[in-house]
């Protein structure tokens, strides 16, 4: 029996977020005494492969295929779905992101395993199953019982530590069976933005509020994401005002992320807002009223006028870049 | 061509969330029911495509299971323009569930699109709309954040990391929609709740399907340490810390 970790990579890489992956599988394999096994799809390096090695997964079964270049979710369900058969998972994990949102639902159905989603922590207790996950957009936790043989359990990134625990991985190149299910989607074009992150998936988010006072002070908002590698948002009020566009909007009715720092700048914090970004892991605050809601969320604030705070911290951090 | 949106209510987005029967329920005094945000982009953008006569979209249809308890929040959804509604009669107990009601209305019916929000905002478990197209074999594409339907011709967007990609797919499917996709919710007009009043919503006996999952308690979130307050004219301060005490940078 085993616990089966999904890990996908981007352009043939793996991620922070694959490790943490592979960590809580091993983990979880561990209190199971299960193996911790490991399936890529896609074009990936085994030099790539064997970093999950360092995670405890023993066994990596690569799937390259032509026809799984595209992300479809129903071929990319039957491939998981069969060598979940094959390996009897008891266990499966995903990554709560677009891929695990995408294809843990569907496993669901396909192999009558419930889910729990978006889950921080390993198991409470493993009989009966019961596994915590944030509820009410991280207003509460509910202890989720899942009754199937088989279970189901998307991690929210940032959420789990790395533990390293170097293992010998077999690496087995499996065939994917995709006789009869030609895929049904097919994209037909893909517009790239250079430096524009994916938001929900970035380790870095700096968001903008209200605070900025002028879509035309958002110049240092795109310089400290750029120099930190990170993603841009914004709060409601700014992407209702047309100051940036509305797939900036993190809060409960937008994007719902946990970045591993979270930089609200000019941000009050309503609880629509921090709704959306309290499952990050770091959150700076900065904004001029030291009674504002956010700094109850923040770890680190700066009580001064965003505008004016904003370009001193670029400034320094960009000194400390280049020392 | 016709457009499901399936719906569920949600406490509204203010709402302070308490917990009764010794944490295992969520105390319903008080709150206010709203049509789950992500589920409310989904009816804009349809009723944006059937106002647009060169989509061929010429009827959208809501569904939401619950008790007879959820109809005003179907009412809600006649009233923003929604043509009729389908209830399933029963309590919603899990994804899993609720999704194989809805698939059995998707059965019954004659639908080409139907759209399901990313998440909720109660149970966040972003799983009814996958298991939905599961249980229906149907096309599905998560993170939708535009929905293009010319002459029967459909193109959805989701983002990725560095842009978007765009996709054709075939009719039937399930469109899983993200923010973005149609810029504000639609606000009922009287002559809409008016009009509401008459529209039908159809109840469906519910198949005997049970969840695969159960709550068994609420408690409030672990409390974050106090913050740490930095000098505005020292903001190297704040990098040294990011560097060397969160170790993030």
């Amino acid at each position: 029996m085993s616990v089966l970790v999904y890990t996908e990579n981007w352009n043939g890489k793996f991620k922070k977020l694959s490790f943490e992956l592979a960590s809580y599988a091993s983990r979880l394999a561990e209190m199971l005494n299960m193996d911790p096994i490991a399936v890529s799809i896609g074009q990936v390096d085994r030099d790539e492969l064997e970093k999950l090695a360092g995670y405890g997964i023993k066994k990596m079964i690569a799937i390259e295929n032509d026809a799984l270049k595209q992300f479809d979710t129903q071929t990319y369900t039957k491939v998981i779905a069969d060598i979940a058969s094959r390996e009897s998972a008891k266990l499966l994990v995903l990554a709560n992101n677009n891929a695990g949102k995408s294809l843990a639902p569907r496993l669901s159905v396909r192999l009558k395993a419930a889910v729990a989603s978006g889950v921080g922590q390993l198991p409470e207790k493993l009989s009966p199953f019961v596994i915590k996950k944030r509820v009410f957009s991280g207003n509460a936790l509910a202890g989720l019982e899942l009754r199937t043989e088989t279970k189901i359990i998307t991690l929210a990134q940032n959420s789990f530590d790395l533990i390293e625990k170097p293992a010998d991985m077999v690496i087995e190149k499996a065939e994917a069976d995709l006789a009869g299910i030609a895929p049904k989607t097919s994209i037909k074009d893909v517009q790239i933005q250079t430096g524009k992150l994916l938001l929900s998936d970035a380790e870095i988010v700096v968001s903008g509020g209200r605070g900025m006072k002028s879509p035309d002070n958002w110049g240092p908002i795109e310089e400290l994401a750029g120099l930190l590698n990170g993603a841009t948002a914004c709060s409601r009020p700014v992407s209702d005002e047309g100051w940036r566009p509305h797939e900036e909007h993190t809060g409960q009715t937008g994007k719902i992320i946990a970045p591993n720092l979270y930089f609200a700048i000019g941000i009050s914090g309503a609880t629509q807002h921090l709704a959306g970004i309290s499952a990050s892991k770091y959150i700076v605050a900065i904004n001029n009223d030291k009674d504002a809601p956010i700094f109850e969320a923040a770890q680190y604030g700066i009580v001064g006028d965003a505008t004016k705070v904003l370009p001193k911290l670029v400034e320094a951090l960009r000194k400390a870049k280049s020392a | 061509m016709n457009i499901l949106v399936c719906i569920s209510q949600v406490p509204d987005t203010t709402t302070k969330v308490k917990f009764t029967d010794n944490n295992t329920r969520l105390d319903t005094t008080g709150i206010q029911w709203v049509i789950n945000p992500w589920d409310e982009l989904s009816l804009t953008r349809a009723l944006e495509l059937k106002d647009d006569a060169s989509s061929g979209v010429a009827k959208v249809s809501v569904a939401l299971v619950g008790p007879v308890s959820t109809e005003p929040t179907i009412r809600k959804a006649l009233a923003i323009g929604a043509d009729d509604a389908y209830r399933v009669d029963t309590e919603a107990l899990d994804a899993y569930q609720v999704a194989a009601q809805l698939a059995e209305v998707v059965k019954a019916g004659s639908f080409d699109i139907i759209l399901c929000g990313i998440e909720s905002s109660d149970y966040n478990g972003s799983n009814v709309g996958g298991m939905l197209a599961e249980f229906l074999n149907y096309p599905s594409v998560s993170g939708i954040s535009n929905l293009d339907v010319k002459d029967g011709q459909v193109q959805v967007s989701r983002e990725i990391d560095g842009g978007k990609e765009m996709i054709a797919l075939p009719t039937p499917f399930v469109g899983i929609v993200q923010k973005g996709i149609a810029k504000e919710p639609r606000i009922a007009a009287m002559r809409g709740i008016m009009m509401a009043r008459k529209k039908p919503i159809q109840i469906v006996e519910s198949a005997p399907v049970e969840p695969l999952s159960q709550t068994l308690a609420f408690e409030p979130p672990q409390p974050r340490p106090a913050c740490n307050f930095i000098d505005p004219d020292n903001p190297e301060q704040l990098i040294t810390l990011l560097q060397n005490e969160a170790k993030v940078i």
